[in-house]
């Protein structure tokens, strides 16, 4: 590729030829200096929540930072309760969105009629569109009348919440467990089908436990997607930092997410205070569990197979 | 139960759970619609907020929308791309590449509220920016590059080999041959990942919470370094911070934030088809 440099045209002026090559060579470094930027990126973002943040490490006690009380009027800055309120309501979501989700790409990959799948996927994907505050506003305003009716003393619950971001991560974990399906390669399923088994074992026994990897992967990044998610949780999981009290009830409780911590209460915090650097602090946490899952996810089917998931889930 | 008989209950069960996915959707959109069609005119559109937002319309919110959407594209792009075309193009198959790749893949994992603590952090307080336009749209750029990186370096990897090899055989540069061969036949590829991550910077709420957003701003901003509102946000504020507002209107921004940003994603789906269809290899 070296001898390419050599234009073939000689009526183009030396000059110009050298100019030319100036021209590229800074374009080209400049190219390879935008490609380390994500790393510079990744830093900077640590070195921030850390810089902002780091102080609540130092300065609250750890006892009472993994404590159970968190009224930041009081200087209580237990992490506690947010900590298993996002617990709680991720829960609930991926055991409502995973069947659905997984089910869903299993009809769509392996059922679904063509025409059909062509219409379907489009909608799933809009769905991947709607704006979470959207989604939110819906809860708040459509969805939790109808959870207080059927019996609960609040609509805003860790359900409601569950509820919405459940359908907030179908679009990605039905994607990526479709092209995980896809990827099984059709000698498979026509081995079994050979051999005699119907369309439903030859799925049952065969394509699924092949797709295994990728299916976590869409499981792995759903999660990932439902911790992360703040407006919408906010304005429907009525926002209590207390810890349920365990039992059938627990998802009928409101609760309040870290993200939603953070939302609701920098606005009012003054800059440099110890519930401002502890606002920062649940953004390390957040960050580092996003990295933790991603790590996981990583090992499971590699940097590569997890960057395509990623691309799928757009 | 025969095998048969369980196979054909599956095929049922999975069509309806597959219903219960999809129907909601439809729904829900069908219900904002219904809801909120009879707010929108141009009135609304163009006129600002009045009585305590109670009456008058949403145009600083629109605006502001509108604005920082072009921001996040200035700021966005030129890395994204750039960062595409040299892993595409250039990176060998080393650790420094393996380095960039797990940077973009957590970059994509961040939740958009702890983009929006960098923000604050870094281009609000460090920096020295404040609340400010300029805030909010590196904040939100930052944030679409992994969309935006992924898309374009997908376009680039799809324009086949052979169009490099004939370009550098006749002399080319490797730059003339991105230049001239590669990047116009990406383009198309490269224009959806853009319109994508825009339409997800367009429908964002928490990035913009403290980097740029105003709870209520009767002006237009005069220059980057001022606040702005944004329809998002003014939707978070209108439903639940302020007391007796009517429905009407909440529905009414509800549905232009959604129709704007599914106008994106129907863009975005429509240049993909059309360059599908018209790929000449």
């Amino acid at each position: 590729m070296a001898a390419a440099n050599q234009p073939l045209d000689a009526s183009i002026p030396p000059d110009e030829i050298a100019e030319r090559r100036w021209g590229e060579l800074i374009i080209e470094g400049v190219i390879r200096v935008a490609g380390i930027s994500s790393i510079v990126i990744i830093a900077l973002i640590f070195l921030f929540l850390l810089r902002e943040g780091l102080p609540a490490f130092l300065d609250i006690p750890l006892r009472q930072l993994f404590g159970t009380r968190w009224y930041p009027i009081e200087e209580m800055f237990g992490l506690l309760p947010l900590l298993v309120g996002s617990l709680i309501v991720t829960v609930g979501a991926v055991a409502i969105s995973l069947p659905l989700g997984l089910t869903t790409a299993i009809y769509l990959g392996e059922i679904a009629p063509p025409w059909l799948r062509e219409i379907l996927k489009p909608i799933i994907e809009v769905l991947a569109g709607i704006p979470s505050i959207v989604l939110g506003f819906l809860g708040w305003i459509a969805l939790a009348p109808l959870i207080q009716n059927l019996g609960a003393p609040t609509g805003l619950t860790a359900f409601t919440g569950s509820l919405i971001l459940a359908y907030m991560s179908l679009p990605t974990i039905i994607s990526i467990a479709e092209d995980a399906l896809y990827a099984v390669p059709k000698e498979y399923r026509d081995g079994a089908l050979a051999i005699g088994a119907t369309q439903w074992q030859a799925i049952w026994r065969v394509v699924l436990p092949a797709a295994r990897p990728g299916l976590m992967i869409a499981v792995m990044l759903g999660i990932g997607r439902a911790i992360g998610e703040t407006m919408a949780v906010m304005m429907v999981t009525g926002n209590a930092a207390n810890i349920p009290s365990l039992g059938s009830g627990i998802f009928f409780q409101p609760v309040r997410t870290m993200t939603a911590t953070i939302a609701a209460e920098m606005g009012e915090v003054a800059q440099g205070s110890l519930h401002y650097s502890t606002l920062f602090a649940i953004g390390i946490v957040l960050f580092l569990i996003s990295f933790a899952i991603n790590a996981l996810a990583g090992r499971l089917v590699g940097v590569e197979g997890l960057r395509r998931s990623r691309g799928g889930m757009l | 139960m025969s095998r048969q008989q369980t196979h054909k209950l599956a095929v049922v069960v999975l069509t309806a759970v597959a219903a219960i996915v999809v129907i909601p959707i439809i729904l829900v959109i069908l219900y904002v619609v219904w809801q909120g069609l009879p707010m929108l005119s141009w009135a609304f559109l163009t006129e600002p907020p009045r009585n305590g937002m109670t009456e008058g319309g949403i145009m600083p919110a629109l605006l502001g929308t509108i604005i920082l959407t072009f921001g996040t594209a200035i700021v966005s792009f030129p890395l994204s791309i750039a960062t595409a075309i040299y892993l595409a193009e250039y990176a060998g198959d080393n650790r420094l590449t393996r380095w960039i790749r797990m940077a973009i893949v957590n970059l994509a994992g961040i939740p958009s509220i702890v983009y929006g603590l960098f923000g604050l952090g870094m281009f609000v307080l460090f920096l020295g920016f404040g609340t400010s336009i300029i805030a909010g749209s590196l904040t939100l750029g930052i944030m679409t590059m992994p969309v935006v990186i992924s898309t374009a370096e997908e376009a680039i990897l799809a324009v086949p080999q052979q169009f490099r090899t004939v370009s550098l055989s006749l002399g080319a540069s490797r730059w003339q041959t991105i230049r001239y061969q590669v990047l116009p036949h990406a383009l198309p590829g490269i224009i959806t990942g853009i319109i994508l991550g825009l339409g997800r910077a367009a429908g964002e709420t928490a990035p913009i919470l403290f980097t740029v957003a105003a709870f209520y701003l009767p002006e237009l901003p005069r220059s980057i370094f001022d606040q702005t509102m944004a329809l998002p946000y003014h939707l978070y504020v209108i439903a639940t911070q302020v007391p007796g507002m009517p429905l009407q209107i909440q529905y009414g921004v509800a549905l232009v934030l959604l129709l704007i940003v599914l106008s994106f994603t129907l863009v975005a789906t429509l240049v993909r088809t059309q360059m599908r269809r018209r790929r000449e290899w």
